[in-house]
């Protein structure tokens, strides 16, 4: 997958070690310290840069995994940590302090101050921002901070706080803070009705119900139909099942002065990492050159076959 | 040292006259140590109750309480940013601090931590202790395993553990308003539709469960959190403060339950009947037990696995 999204042409790509230190835990996903190895140096021969995940929280005893990540990310050569947990990013910058440490989206902080916060204690040089931002308040900030910015340009629509959520456990006893997995496919469950609709649980909760002729999507609970008294008739409470897709506002982004675009990659199929990246990676040179982006179709490939501009053009969803 | 009770923000958008008679019979009647007053949720409530605070603070100190001012958990806009740096940098009053954007401004000020602030280690506890941080609110999905590692360190460093016990459990928070968008509108066209749910908006599944609750931008559990049964357990750990969230319930009886707990007049079966009596609930604790949360844990019972 690594190798997918440098040969398809990404400047960089973030990993995580096999274990709750990253906000992707999933079986399937991540790396061994051999096999970050080996990919480190691959993405380095292509010239591209690995970033590694350090991004969940780490629970009080737990503290020596997190530390054994970042020694290891350390010792291969990782080009940069990505952290949210404050005691993470000061045993980084205390012990590794050559190594580049970007904040992550996980650490929750939407205003200069408390981005100016992160960088004046750990010297952060990247802060990757809430999906939650105008493009004018993004050129704000930018204004009001000393580090670079990476905004997220495809993939999941999240308008929960990120890093301050305990819907998962709450459900099914499993933390995405601490350990690094929302909506685990262990607790999933997909039954069928007598009247053939498909239900999607989330350990012993009802996320959805899909009528025969629908789709049948993931069951976390942010993208699920309930219903309330003020609304009886089944509704996405939250937000719809939507995929953020910000290929035309490319130009707008560079105007503002983002230094990174991020992908979603993760728990996605290598003709997804390769479609995506291309795509973008085209789209960006364009920009680059001064030409309007070449938009492919990468609705195909987007959850619920419907996309959106999300927070970045208005305020009108909040 | 005897642990402390306390009671914490008012979530909900309760009105004016429903706030200042809720913290008038707290001051008066109830055996709270120390209230945290302001709004932790939703910036456009603030103007409601702004005018009322030095009464209220008036009140409460007569009746012999600490106040503690607490900030915004979510802090995006101009105004959340100065809502957040006007309270951090001025004045002498106790403060607890919900977002990184309050860390800045304090310049080594003593500050409490609120629960919202993810400190999930000592390290990052230590962190925060050496620019000022007294105080720790730790986050509610805590099990109680965890939080005694974190007392541990916390007493050497003399800052306070401080854990919810009561109350519905503040899950997530959101840029959008999920009150709003339940009515059909928009946050800035909200016309405080979540006024009209002073404990929350319920969420039911397809299968009728009742699941969730929302208060604006905020997600709760739809069960009380409820560790009146597990209060022995709680100080054996090193809890120093018991933290007690504001409901439309008699706040006055639940308050007393607790500290008739805390000062070992009463068992958990005693209080837990008591509350029950409230008729509020159902009652959960799976987090302190690392188990799902919406789950109740009956200490007495079977080990659920």
């Amino acid at each position: 997958m690594l190798r997918a999204a440098v040969d398809a042409g990404a400047d960089a790509v973030y990993c995580g070690f096999q274990n709750a230190t990253n906000a992707r835990n999933f079986t399937g996903l991540n790396f061994t310290s051999e096999e970050l190895h080996s990919s480190v140096a691959y993405a380095h021969a292509h010239g591209a840069k690995v970033l590694l995940a350090l991004n969940s929280f780490a629970s009080a005893g737990r503290f020596p995994l997190w530390k054994e990540a970042a020694d290891c990310g350390a010792r291969i050569g990782v080009d940069a940590f990505i952290v949210a947990d404050i005691g993470v990013a000061a045993y980084i910058a205390h012990h590794h302090p050559h190594c580049r440490l970007h904040l992550s989206v996980q650490a929750g902080a939407s205003s200069p101050e408390a981005i100016n916060f992160y960088c004046r204690e750990f010297g952060i040089r990247r802060a990757v921002l809430p999906r939650i931002l105008t493009i004018p308040e993004i050129r704000q900030l930018k204004a009001e901070i000393p580090c670079e910015i990476e905004t997220f340009v495809f993939g999941n629509h999240g308008l929960m706080v990120e890093g301050r959520c305990s819907l998962t456990n709450y459900a099914v006893g499993i933390s995405t803070n601490m350990d690094g997995a929302c909506s685990p496919p262990s607790k999933v469950r997909y039954d069928r009705d007598s009247a053939g609709a498909v239900i999607a649980s989330l350990g012993s909760h009802v996320i959805d119900r899909f009528a025969p002729d629908e789709q049948a999507g993931y069951p976390t609970i942010c993208k699920g139909r309930y219903c309330t008294a003020a609304r009886p008739e089944p509704f996405y409470a939250f937000e719809e099942p939507i995929s953020l897709n910000l290929m035309e506002m490319l130009p707008a982004l560079a105007a503002v002065g983002v230094d990174a675009l991020k992908i979603e990659g993760r728990q996605r199929s290598r003709a997804y990492v390769g479609n995506v990246v291309g795509g973008f990676r085209k789209a960006i040179d364009a920009v680059a050159a001064g030409r309007a982006p070449d938009l492919i179709d990468l609705l195909a490939l987007t959850e619920g076959q419907k996309q959106t501009q999300g927070a970045f053009m208005t305020k009108k969803w909040r | 040292m005897a642990a402390k009770l306390t009671l914490g923000p008012i979530l909900f958008h309760w009105d004016a006259d429903a706030k200042r008679d809720f913290y008038a019979r707290i001051a008066d009647e109830s055996p709270i140590d120390t209230v945290y007053l302001g709004e932790v949720v939703c910036s456009k409530r603030t103007p409601f109750f702004d005018s009322h605070l030095p009464e209220v603070v008036e009140r409460l100190e007569r009746g012999g309480k600490t106040v503690v001012f607490s900030s915004l958990t979510e802090v995006v806009l101009n105004r959340e940013r100065k809502m957040t740096t006007d309270l951090c940098v001025a004045g002498d009053h106790n403060i607890e601090i919900n977002n990184a954007a309050g860390l800045i401004a304090t310049k080594g000020r003593p500050h409490r931590i609120g629960p919202m602030m993810n400190v999930y280690n000592e390290e990052t506890m230590v962190h925060l202790a050496g620019h000022g941080a007294n105080h720790f609110s730790l986050p509610p999905e805590l099990p109680g395993t965890v939080v005694e590692l974190m007392a541990q360190r916390a007493r050497p460093l003399d800052v306070a553990i401080e854990v919810q016990a009561f109350g519905r459990v503040p899950l997530a928070i959101s840029a959008r308003c999920f009150h709003a968008r339940a009515h059909r509108r928009s946050k800035d066209e909200c016309q405080f539709v979540c006024g009209k749910d002073p404990d929350g908006l319920t969420l039911t599944t397809l299968e009728n469960e009742r699941f969730l609750v929302i208060n604006g931008v905020q997600t709760l559990s739809h069960g009380y959190l409820n560790l009146a049964a597990e209060i022995e357990d709680l100080l054996a750990r090193g809890v120093t403060h018991v933290r007690l969230m504001p409901h439309r319930t008699d706040m006055v009886a639940v308050s007393t339950i607790f500290a008739d707990r805390l000062a070992g007049r009463s068992t958990g079966a005693e209080a837990m009947s008591r509350l029950a009596a409230l008729g509020i609930g159902p009652f959960i604790n799976g987090f302190w037990h690392g188990i799902a949360g919406h789950q109740y844990h009956d200490a007495r019972g079977p080990v659920v696995a």
